[in-house]
């Protein structure tokens, strides 16, 4: 690690993270009404909050431990995977259909887990990728569970039922997006605890100095292999929402040109600040939406954001905004 | 049945040698420079696009030999604009950068040559086969296997003779002390990049003969690559040309029997090693990084 990366480390100070905080929420919570005045429509909120939701849940591991994966597409997928042939071929649920998806793409990530622990640096990045082909093997092959190419059809989110009433998130595009936001509301508020926690500042000190952190009596197998797996399980929640969102889970949600997509998103936003992510995803999303308009050949664009966003604006959005202002 | 188990090794070998010039090439700029080039099957689509470009002039031998080269200065090119600048960072950012770098080319390539496949012309007489029996074995065939065995033999001799070969196999062990003899090591990555792009470009003119071409024509072989370093153990060329050959072979030997599993043979093959020998057949002890 360059004294480059680590002088960008230190947490921003109380009180612009909680700013931050307010003002990303501010932000979300009033989706519905500035975005609707805008022309924008709810699916592409909802999509920037799962993805934004699988970044953020990504950039445990790449941002606050210091391990790159570039398969994490395979745990997003997995997840949606679960909760589609829940909802599918065992019961009418969301909140089982979530639960099946993180199950699904958490254990999955706990294995593979194991195998990866030892490895650093591009080699980590390298085995996971393959194994993230793995997954993808297998959704693409196993024909007569999950429709192989054409991808799992024929579920739909259930309304939410909650004993006392009802929410209609099947059919009101509204309810469903403060659903998706309180389920991201959730899951980031948890891993915020977590990054707090001393779990959470062993993970920074392994990050920061790997080897001292050994000297220390640290089992750093043991952390990289549980943030592993709790970076799994909740991209796999992600990855179970985007399933609710789109009724629908393909075998390209678990390509590995999706991880990078992660990637870029967590990089883009600010890898080093806890939101970056979110904001990346954001920016990534509604400008892949924007030139997806206009040309059929996005992908040349979006290879073109990977290269710029590498080669000029490396720290992300939230880490140049951090910097100059922090000085 | 032993003509239809020849028929499969065949056809193992040959796609075993494509994995093998694909995973020596990444395997080549992955242990100097520490970079996994996600655009390295682009490279080899452009390596065969431009022989299909230049065949009609140049002819197929013309283009066996031109289009590498045009493919290694492409990779010389990329190398000294953009990848050096990355080297002192995070490596998360060289993966980055060649991934969106695979996204342009193939993208490119599909506006350039069109999303169809098109194939390009070998002569006449090495489409022929042996004989009516062996009619899977054509002399391209034959021809093809001779010319990844020079390339690796090639490409072993550069290593272990040549004076810049040589610093490559110092620098890999370590860099710092190879710089600090005085070689400019930025140029010797550059070169390392260089050498890596050609093996891709070769490749790429071999398989536009033999698979056809498509924007994408490198994608199905990237991920083999990758497999094929991982089993024969990171760090060691040797372990990637047994890791390639072996995957090759044994999802060959699979389809004999069990063709819905040959894919699937080669990830079983990595799990098994990755289980039983984490640093991969050839990987050296203490290199489990």
């Amino acid at each position: 690690m360059s004294a480059a990366t680590t002088a960008v480390a230190v947490p921003a100070e109380p009180g612009r993270r909680w700013l931050t905080a307010i003002i990303v929420w501010a932000l979300l919570l009033t989706v519905p009404i500035w975005l609707s005045m805008m022309g924008g429509y709810t699916a592409l909120a909802g999509r920037v909050l799962v993805l934004g939701l699988a970044a953020m849940s990504f950039n445990l591991l790449l941002g606050f431990t210091g391990f790159m994966s570039f398969g994490h597409a395979a745990y997003f997928g997995l997840g949606a995977y679960g909760a589609g042939l829940v909802l599918k071929y065992v019961a009418a649920s969301t909140p089982l259909a979530i639960l099946a998806g993180v199950l699904l793409g958490g254990l999955a990530g706990t294995l593979f887990g194991l195998l990866i622990v030892r490895r650093r640096g591009v080699y980590f990045a390298m085995v996971t990728v393959a194994f993230g082909q793995i997954a993808f093997y297998v959704a693409y092959s196993w024909n007569d569970l999950t429709g192989g190419y054409d991808g799992l059809r024929g579920f739909s989110r259930a309304p939410l039922n909650l004993g006392f009433t009802t929410i209609d998130i099947a059919n009101s595009d509204k309810a469903f997006y403060y659903f998706l936001l309180a389920v991201f509301g959730i899951a980031v508020g948890l891993q915020g605890l977590l990054l707090a926690s001393p779990f959470g500042r062993t993970l920074l000190a392994i990050r920061e100095n790997e080897r001292r952190a050994r000297f220390l009596g640290i089992p750093i197998e043991r952390h990289v292999w549980l943030s592993f797996s709790i970076s799994c399980a909740f991209t796999a929640l992600a990855g179970a929402l985007y399933a609710l969102l789109n009724n629908f889970a393909d075998p390209m949600g678990l390509h590995y040109s999706l991880s990078g997509e992660i990637v870029i998103m967590a990089v883009m936003g600010g890898m080093r600040a806890f939101w970056g992510p979110l904001v990346g995803a954001a920016v990534f999303v509604v400008v892949q939406d924007y030139i997806s308009s206009w040309t059929v050949n996005w992908m040349f664009f979006v290879g073109l954001i990977f290269v710029l966003v590498v080669l000029f604006f490396p720290r992300g959005i939230l880490g140049m905004l951090q910097r100059s202002s922090g000085k | 049945m032993l003509q239809l188990v020849l028929f499969n090794v065949t056809n193992g070998l040959i796609i075993g040698a494509f994995y093998v010039l694909m995973a020596l090439g990444l395997s080549l700029i992955l242990n100097l420079s520490n970079v996994i080039n996600f655009a390295h099957g682009n490279f080899l689509a452009l390596g065969g696009y431009m022989a299909y470009v230049l065949t009609p002039y140049i002819g197929f031998w013309g283009a066996l030999l031109v289009s590498p080269i045009l493919t290694a200065i492409f990779g010389f090119v990329i190398e000294r604009l953009m990848i050096r600048h990355l080297y002192a960072r995070d490596p998360v950012y060289s993966l980055l950068l060649t991934f969106g770098l695979a996204f342009i080319m193939q993208d490119a390539c599909r506006y350039i040559w069109g999303p169809n496949g098109l194939s390009t012309t070998i002569p006449d007489a090495m489409a022929a086969p042996l004989s009516a029996d062996l009619f899977f074995i054509t002399w391209y065939r034959i021809f093809m296997v001779a010319i990844v065995i020079a390339a690796v033999v090639g490409l072993f001799a550069f290593l272990r003779y040549t004076r810049v070969g040589i610093r490559i196999r110092a620098g890999t062990l370590d860099l710092d002390t190879v710089a600090a003899l005085g070689v400019n090591v930025g140029m010797l990555r550059t070169l390392n990049f260089a050498a890596g792009s050609l093996l891709a470009g070769l490749a790429g003119v071999l398989a536009a003969g033999q698979l056809g071409l498509n924007p994408n024509m490198g994608d199905d072989l990237l991920m083999p690559s990758f497999i094929a370093i991982i089993v024969g153990g990171v760090g060691s060329l040797t372990g990637t040309l047994v890791g390639g050959l072996l995957i090759g072979v044994a999802a060959a030997l699979t389809t004999v029997f069990w063709p819905a599993a040959s894919e699937a043979v080669i990830y079983v093959i990595m799990l098994v090693v990755l289980i039983v020998r984490p640093r991969g057949l050839m990987g050296e002890e203490g290199t489990l990084i």
